[in-house]
C-alpha cells in the first residue's frame, strides 16, 4: 500500500524548515550580517552581482632572480676582494653568475666564499671558473617566499585599513589571485600594484656627468647609469651601493615642501636614521640620488646631516603623493607584477544584474507554475508546491555554504526550475499511463513512482556529470553556475521524490478518492 | 480541462523517418564541421585576449559614431563597437595590443580617459594572451572530458550500444551548435562553454529517459521486433519531453526577456539547446540504436535487477 513513513515526514519538514530558515536572511535589506535571532547570512554575491575587480597576477620572478644573482656577485666582489683573491670576469649573465679566479691556488678560499650561498645554488667548477645557479629548491624556495611576501604587500597597499575583505590567493607557481569587492575605479587599483616602490638613496658619482656618461656608453666600476624620472632625457651615473633602502621606512605621508608643491616626506626606523646619518655627515656637500624603480626621483645636495626625517620633492600631483605615499607605507614588492587578467564590474551593472536577475527568475517560475497546472490540475499544483520548497531550498543551501552567487549562477537557479519540474512530469506521465491501463488511483501512483524512480537518478546523475566538469574547468562566474546547477539538481530531486510525493499521499488519505483525472 | 500537447496514446512510427533525419542530422554535422573550418568561431576576449569595456552615457543616448571615431584616432587597431542592453550603452571590444600584457593595461587607460567624464565604465574586462589560451584548452578539456565521463557512465548503466548512440547523439548537439555560433557569428567565450555543456547535460538527460523506457520495453515484450520496441518506447515518453523542453524552455524565455543583456545569449544558445537536444534524443540517439541487434543482448541477458511486469 501507499504509504508516507512518519520519519519520512518529519525529514522533509525539517529539511524545509531549515531551509527555509537558512534562506530568511535573504529577505532582510541591509548588509550581509542577517538578522540577530537567525543563524545564517546572506548570500555571498560573486563580483559581477555586487561588483568589484578581479585581477589575476604575474609576479615576474625572473627580475627577483636576476636581483638576487646580482646581489650575489656584489657580495663575491667584496668578500675576493677582502681575501685578496684575484678574479676576472665577474658577471651576471642569463640566470647565472660567472667569475674565473686567476690564481688556481685560491680555490680553497673562494669555496669558503661560495658557501654563504651553497644553501640555494649549484656551483660548478670548471677548473678555477665558477658558474654559479639557483638550483632547483632554492628557486621554489624563492619563489614561495616572493609570492607570499607580494601578497602581504599587495594586502596592505589594496587594504590599508583592514576592512575591504579583498580575496588575494596564490594560483599555481608563480599567481596571485586578486578579488576586491566594491571598487570604483579598477584603475586606481592597478596603479597600487603597477609599480614595485622599490626605494634606494644612493651617492651620485660626481666624476663624471650623466650625459657624458651616456655618450661614452660606459660608467666607472661599481656605479650604474640611471634615468631621470620625468622622461626628459637627463641621467644620473650613481653608486651601486645603497645608502639606505625603503625596508628602513618607518612610515610615509603626503605633504607640501617649501615652496608648496606636493611632496612625500617620510620618517626612517632607528636603524635607518643611523645608517643614513652616518653616511650623510661623511659626505656632506655631494649629491645623493632618490631613486624609485629604478629612476631618479631627484637628487639633492647632502647640506647637512640627515637622520630620521627627508622629503622626497618631484614633479608630483596630490593625488600622486597620496598614492606613493600609500605604496611606500605598504611597503616595496619584491618583484613587478604583471596583469594577466582583469575583469571589473562596475557597482551600477552589479544591482541591474541582480535586478534583471530577481525579475527573470520570478517570471520564470509564474510560467512555469501555471504551465504545470494548466497541465496537470491539483497534482500540478502540488508539483508546484514543491518546486517553491525546491527553489527556498537553494537559496537556503547557498547561504548555508556561503556558495558565491553569480550572474549566471542566477541563470543556473532559472534553468533549474525549468528541469526541475523534470522529474514530476516523468513521474505524473507514468501515472497517467498506469491509469490508461486501467489500474485503480492508488496502484496507478504506486506503480508511477516505482517506475520512474529508476530513471529520474539515472537522468539526475548525468546532468551531475556535466555540472561537476563545469566545476573543475570553469572560472569564476561559470563555477558559480555548476555550483546552482549542481544544488538545483540535489535539492529538486528530494523536492520532486520527497515533497510533490508526501503531498499527494496526504491527499490520497484526506479524499480516498476512486477516480483521477490526470 | 486539461492542457495536452500531446495526445494521451500516439502512434508515431518515429523509426520510418530514421533515415531522413539521419541524413538531415549527418549534413548538419558536415556543414557545421565545414563552417567551423572555414568561417571559424566569433572567439570571444576570453579566448582570444584583448579588452572589453561597457561603458554608458550618463547625458543620454552613447554617441557610439562619436566615441568610434574618437577610439578610432587612438591606434589600437580593430576595434568593435556595439550597443548594449539600453540605448545609452556601448560595449567596445578591442584586439590584443602588440607587445606585453603592460601595453594592454596601458590602452585600458587610454580607452577610458578617450571616453571621458560622461560615460560611466560599468565593466572591464581583459584577457591576456596566455590566460586566453590556457582558458581555451581549459574549455576544450572541459567538454571532451564531460562527454567521455558520460559515455563511460552510459556504458556502465546499460549496454554498450547505447552508449556510442548516447555518444552520436551529443556530439551532433555539441557539433551543431558550434555550427551555429560559426554561422551567426555570435560571441563564442566562456559563457558558451558552458552553455554547451549545459546543452549536453540537458540532452544526455532527454536521452537517458528515453533509453530507460527502450530497455524496460526489450525485457518486457521478448516477444516483439526491435523496431516496435523501439517506436512504442519514443511514444510513451514523447508527452514528458515535450513537457518537459516546454518547461524549459518557459523559465530560458524568462531570462532571455528580462535577464538582462550579459544572461541572453547565454539563454538563447540554451534555448537552441533544448531544441536539438530533444530532437537528437528521438532521433539520433534512437535513430543509432536502430543500427544495432539490441534484442540479442536482452535475450542472453539476465540481470537480477531488470524490471519486470509482476502484474
Amino acid at each position: 500500500m501507499l504509504q508516507f513513513e512518519a520519519w519520512k515526514k518529519t525529514l522533509v519538514i525539517l529539511v524545509a524548515a531549515l531551509g527555509t530558515i537558512y534562506a530568511a536572511p535573504n529577505l532582510i535589506p541591509g548588509d550581509r550580517e542577517g538578522a540577530g535571532i537567525l543563524p545564517g547570512q546572506k548570500i555571498n554575491l560573486g563580483l559581477d552581482l555586487q561588483g568589484g575587480s578581479h585581477l589575476l597576477l604575474r609576479v615576474d620572478m625572473d627580475v627577483v632572480v636576476e636581483e638576487r644573482l646580482e646581489g650575489i656577485a656584489e657580495t663575491i666582489r667584496q668578500e675576493f676582494r677582502e681575501r685578496k683573491i684575484r678574479f676576472s670576469g665577474l658577471d651576471v649573465r642569463g640566470a647565472q653568475v660567472r667569475v674565473s679566479l686567476r690564481n688556481a691556488d685560491d680555490a680553497a678560499g673562494a669555496r669558503e666564499v661560495f658557501q654563504e650561498f651553497s644553501r640555494f645554488v649549484d656551483i660548478v667548477d670548471e677548473g678555477g671558473e665558477y658558474r654559479i645557479e639557483y638550483s632547483e629548491p632554492g628557486l621554489v624556495a624563492l619563489q614561495t617566499s616572493t609570492i607570499e611576501q607580494s601578497m602581504e604587500i599587495i594586502r596592505r597597499r589594496i587594504d590599508p585599513d583592514g576592512t575591504k575583505e579583498p580575496v588575494i590567493q596564490r594560483q599555481g607557481s608563480d599567481r596571485i589571485l586578486v578579488q576586491l569587492p566594491g571598487v570604483d575605479d579598477p584603475e586606481e587599483i592597478k596603479r597600487l600594484l603597477g609599480r614595485t616602490a622599490k626605494l634606494t638613496f644612493q651617492l651620485v658619482d660626481t666624476s663624471i656627468t650623466g650625459a657624458e656618461a651616456k655618450s661614452r656608453g660606459r660608467v666607472p666600476p661599481g656605479t650604474v647609469l640611471l634615468p631621470g624620472d620625468d622622461d626628459d632625457g637627463q641621467f644620473y651615473v650613481v653608486e651601486k651601493r645603497v645608502m639606505v633602502s625603503g625596508e628602513l621606512l618607518e612610515t610615509a605621508q603626503a605633504s607640501f615642501d617649501q615652496n608648496n608643491q606636493p611632496a612625500v616626506s617620510f620618517t626612517l626606523n632607528a636603524e635607518g636614521a643611523k645608517k643614513f646619518g652616518r653616511v650623510t655627515g661623511a659626505n656632506i656637500g655631494r649629491p645623493f640620488a632618490i631613486v624609485l624603480d629604478g629612476k631618479v626621483v631627484s637628487a639633492p645636495t647632502i647640506q647637512s646631516q640627515i637622520f630620521g626625517n627627508g622629503q622626497i620633492t618631484g614633479s608630483f600631483s596630490v593625488a600622486e603623493t597620496n598614492e606613493l605615499s600609500l605604496i611606500l607605507r605598504a611597503g616595496a614588492l619584491p618583484a613587478p607584477l604583471i596583469v594577466m587578467e582583469e575583469r571589473s564590474i562596475g557597482p551600477g551593472l552589479g544591482a541591474d544584474s541582480v535586478a534583471a536577475g530577481q525579475i527573470a527568475a520570478i517570471v520564470g517560475l509564474l510560467l512555469v507554475i501555471v504551465f504545470m497546472i494548466l497541465s496537470y490540475g491539483l497534482f500540478g499544483l502540488l508539483a508546484d508546491i514543491a518546486l517553491a520548497v525546491n527553489v527556498v531550498l537553494i537559496l537556503g543551501a547557498l547561504s548555508a555554504i556561503q556558495a558565491t552567487l553569480t550572474l549566471p549562477g542566477i541563470a543556473g537557479i532559472v534553468l533549474t526550475m525549468g528541469m526541475a519540474v523534470d522529474a514530476n512530469v516523468l513521474v505524473f506521465e507514468r501515472i497517467r499511463e498506469e491509469l490508461r491501463r486501467g489500474r485503480n488511483v492508488m496502484a496507478a501512483i504506486e506503480g508511477g513512482y516505482r517506475r520512474a524512480i529508476s530513471t529520474i537518478i539515472d537522468s539526475n546523475l548525468t546532468t551531475l556529470f556535466a555540472a561537476l566538469f563545469l566545476y573543475v574547468f570553469g572560472s569564476g562566474p561559470i563555477k558559480g553556475f555548476a555550483v546552482t546547477l549542481s544544488i538545483g539538481i540535489a535539492t529538486s530531486l528530494f523536492t520532486a521524490v520527497m515533497v510533490t510525493r508526501m503531498l499527494i499521499i496526504i491527499w490520497l488519505e484526506r479524499k480516498r478518492p476512486r477516480e483521477l483525472v490526470l | 480541462m486539461r492542457l495536452k500537447l500531446v495526445p494521451s496514446e500516439t502512434k508515431i512510427d518515429f523509426l520510418r523517418l530514421r533515415m531522413p533525419a539521419l541524413g538531415f542530422s549527418g549534413l548538419l554535422v558536415a556543414a557545421s564541421i565545414a563552417m567551423f573550418a572555414v568561417i571559424g568561431l566569433n572567439l570571444g576576449i576570453d579566448f582570444r585576449g584583448g579588452i572589453l569595456i561597457e561603458a554608458r552615457n550618463s547625458q543620454g543616448p552613447a554617441d557610439i559614431a562619436g566615441v568610434r571615431s574618437d577610439l578610432g584616432k587612438l591606434g589600437l587597431g580593430d576595434i568593435s563597437l556595439q550597443g548594449f542592453g539600453s540605448e545609452t550603452d556601448v560595449l567596445v571590444r578591442v584586439q590584443r595590443q602588440d607587445g606585453d600584457e603592460a601595453a594592454q593595461i596601458a590602452a585600458i587607460e587610454r580607452i577610458t580617459s578617450t571616453l571621458g567624464a560622461n560615460y560611466e565604465i560599468r565593466r572591464t574586462e581583459f584577457v591576456g594572451p596566455t590566460v586566453g589560451a590556457e582558458l581555451a584548452e581549459k574549455g576544450v578539456l572541459a567538454v571532451v572530458c564531460a562527454l567521455l565521463a558520460i559515455m563511460v557512465y552510459i556504458w556502465f548503466r546499460f549496454e554498450w550500444q547505447f552508449s556510442i548512440a548516447a555518444i552520436m547523439a551529443l556530439a551532433h548537439d555539441v557539433l551543431s551548435t558550434i555550427g551555429l555560433f560559426a554561422l551567426t557569428s555570435f560571441e563564442f567565450n566562456l559563457a558558451t562553454v558552458a552553455a554547451i555543456l549545459t546543452i549536453a547535460g540537458y540532452s544526455i538527460n532527454d536521452t537517458v529517459v528515453v533509453f530507460d523506457r527502450v530497455r524496460e520495453n526489450l525485457r518486457r515484450y521478448k516477444s516483439y521486433d526491435q523496431r516496435a520496441i523501439l517506436n512504442m518506447s519514443l511514444n510513451e515518453t514523447l508527452s514528458r519531453t515535450v513537457m518537459t523542453s516546454v518547461t524549459t524552455g518557459l523559465a530560458l524565455l524568462a531570462i532571455v526577456l528580462f535577464g538582462g543583456a550579459v544572461l541572453r545569449d547565454f539563454a538563447l544558445a540554451m534555448m537552441w539547446g533544448v531544441l536539438i537536444g530533444t530532437y537528437s534524443s528521438v532521433f539520433v540517439a534512437v535513430g543509432m540504436l536502430g543500427f544495432f541487434d539490441l534484442k540479442k543482448s536482452f535475450d542472453e541477458d539476465d540481470d537480477p535487477g531488470a524490471v519486470t511486469d509482476e502484474d
